[in-house]
């Protein structure tokens, strides 16, 4: 019988042929831990009494999510982690190096490996191919010291991709689309494997928007297969050789099949405070909105960057509204530069802040006032997640951002393009 | 410790870790009695002051959705909740669960008030609801969670046998 991606990947891993359901011991490549997870793996780590980490080279600290530090508790948690990289000679990714998950896919995730991390999107990185998701600090401490993990085998959704996206319609649609259809539990403990003739069009860019929000709808992993648009990211990122044929079988078994025609797609909106809670554009009330944020894992890149900077051209943002901008990395910030996009939104008015995970988890730089409204390209509208319960979230991609900062209001965007 | 018996707090469905253990108290995190204190403060402010060692949390679907901060579990165990029940539960949060070796059960949940007093007879796999007078069964544990829990979560286990003894 043939295998999907995850059971294939999978396979590898644990050293003999897996399937659904299974409980396996699987080896990990890579493993990492964020500042608001990694202290408390460190503990446990410590706890276990190993003494060193199975792959040092492997073992990445990030320092995102407050960064800079807005606190002296939050400053003392990031020299936990320094003086830990130091100790056991882990990677520390710095204050302004970005996102874990962006640096993830930019420097240390290769197709065909399994990454272990303790944050929840993770599965960012199923979109070069490799088994990518998010656990708790407690599983990542013995990955640490043993390079392994337990894990289930997942079954697989198969998401068939076919058409084009119309103008206006990019792929954080196509995601909030899916989740909206199939719930924020839709695909509890299931991987979701993106396939169909629409995936060969797609940036990298996009597959990265799209498997960072499969945990959005409950799933374990969001995979792609590889093509020739991953080998070209690998090269740009100085790792061509990194390259391997991810795909499934085509004999592989799926539990359930779902087909989106991309052309049928309108600029979606999920609104407060779950993400399943869509609305097209068309179906939205009017908004007013106090603050845009673009940026994050989801929706930081340069392409995001360049769409937004597009819309704002010789715009302003409405008075009244601010728009803080967060380059995923330094990486992307400096390219942003480099093609003048920065400049460009700070003409129109925007304030750019830090690479990193900035107001999205609601540590610093952005949290909401009591009754304020937030448009944002991240991937998660909890309620109290941009700091403050009594905030709203809503979701959209960055043109939609771009555009309703302009209106003042929640906007349709395809009106000016 | 096969019979445990306290009160039932009510949650809705789709209870986040945000709700559980807020961003915004990102500062805590570094200090989980501190922390406990907020327990689940963004769903019911009052819930940690009202609850005595032993109550349990009642939820609905998808407990514990988004991200994976293994924090609110902890707290939920620092506070000294005696099971959380649900209709179902995301998985990382399981998961975590599982590790740190804090009672999850999967149940009908529908039928449970906020002050019902409840059994759950970890052997027999029910809950009783007292009030209520009704049984609601919930399939046994898988053996993971059992040998974990038994254990005392996952760093215990590989402190024991250096490595992982489970399948
Ligand atoms: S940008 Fe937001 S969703 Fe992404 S890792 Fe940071 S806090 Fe999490």
């Amino acid at each position: 019988m043939g295998q999907t991606i995850a059971e294939k990947i999978l396979s590898k891993h644990a050293d003999r042929p897996v399937k659904p359901g299974e409980l396996i011991i699987s080896n990990i490549d890579v493993v990492m831990v964020q500042d608001g997870t990694g202290p408390l793996a460190v503990n446990e780590f410590k706890k276990m009494g190993k003494g060193k980490l199975f792959n040092p080279e492997r073992t990445i600290l990030f320092i995102d999510h407050a960064a800079p530090s807005p606190r002296k508790e939050l400053s003392n948690s990031h020299t936990v982690l320094r003086d830990f990289a130091k100790e056991y000679g882990a990677v520390l990714s710095e204050v302004g190096e970005g996102v874990c998950h962006q640096r993830l896919i930019e420097s240390f995730v290769n197709p065909g490996e399994v990454l272990l991390g303790a944050d929840s999107h993770t599965c960012t990185s199923g979109a070069l191919g490799a088994f990518a998701t998010g656990v708790g600090s407690t599983d990542i401490a013995v990955v640490m010291a043993l390079g392994k993990t337990w894990l289930k085998v997942p079954s697989t959704y198969k998401i068939v991709l076919e058409g084009e996206f119309e103008k206006g319609v990019y792929a954080k649609d196509l995601i909030l689309y899916l989740i909206g259809l199939i719930g924020a539990d839709g695909a509890t403990y299931k991987a979701l494997e993106f396939t169909g003739s629409a995936v060969k069009n797609m940036t990298m860019s996009d597959r990265f928007t799209i498997s960072n929000m499969a945990v959005e709808a409950g799933a374990k992993a969001g995979l792609f297969e590889t093509d020739e648009k991953t080998r070209e990211y690998l090269k740009q990122h100085g790792r061509e050789n990194k390259f391997v044929e991810i795909k499934a079988d085509d004999d592989a078994e799926y539990e359930r099949v779902i087909n989106i025609n991309l052309s049928d797609l309108k600029p979606m909106i999920s609104l407060p405070h779950t993400v399943d809670n869509t609305k097209t554009i068309d179906e939205m009330p009017k908004v007013e909105v106090n603050q845009v944020y673009i940026g994050t894992c989801t929706n930081g890149r340069i392409e995001d960057l360049r769409i937004a900077a597009e819309i704002l051209k010789n715009k302003k943002v409405k008075e009244g509204v601010r728009l803080l901008v967060a380059p995923a990395s330094r990486q992307v910030f400096l390219q942003a530069l480099e093609e003048g996009l920065i400049t460009t939104l700070v003409n129109s008015g925007a304030a750019i802040v830090t690479s990193g995970c900035g107001a999205c988890v609601g540590v610093h730089a952005g949290i909401l006032g009591d009754g304020e409204v937030c448009l944002s390209s991240q991937n998660r509208n909890f309620q109290g997640r941009m700091g403050n319960t009594e905030g709203f979230i809503y979701l959209s991609s960055p043109a939609t951002c771009a555009y309703s900062a302009i209106k003042g209001y929640i906007a349709d965007v395809r009106e000016v393009l | 410790m096969s019979i445990l018996k306290g009160k039932a707090f009510k949650f809705g469905d789709n209870i986040s870790t945000d709700h559980i253990a807020p961003g915004r108290l990102f500062h805590l995190r570094s200090n989980l009695p501190e922390l406990a204190k907020h327990v689940l403060e963004d769903a019911d402010p009052e819930f940690a002051s009202k609850m005595s060692k032993g109550d349990f949390v009642v939820g609905g679907n998808n407990f514990g959705l988004g991200s994976s901060r293994e924090h609110a579990p902890q707290i939920i165990k620092i506070a000294g909740v005696g099971a959380v029940l649900a209709k179902s539960f995301a998985r990382i949060f399981y998961r975590n669960a599982i590790n740190i070796g804090l009672l999850l059960i999967e149940c009908d949940t529908d039928k449970i008030n906020a002050g019902d007093e409840l059994e759950v007879n970890i052997k027999e796999g029910y809950v009783y609801n007292k009030t209520q007078d009704i049984k609601l069964p919930f399939p046994p544990l898988p053996d993971v969670m059992i040998k974990l829990l038994n254990e005392g979560g996952l760093i215990e286990h590989i402190k024991k046998h250096g490595d992982f003894d489970l399948v």
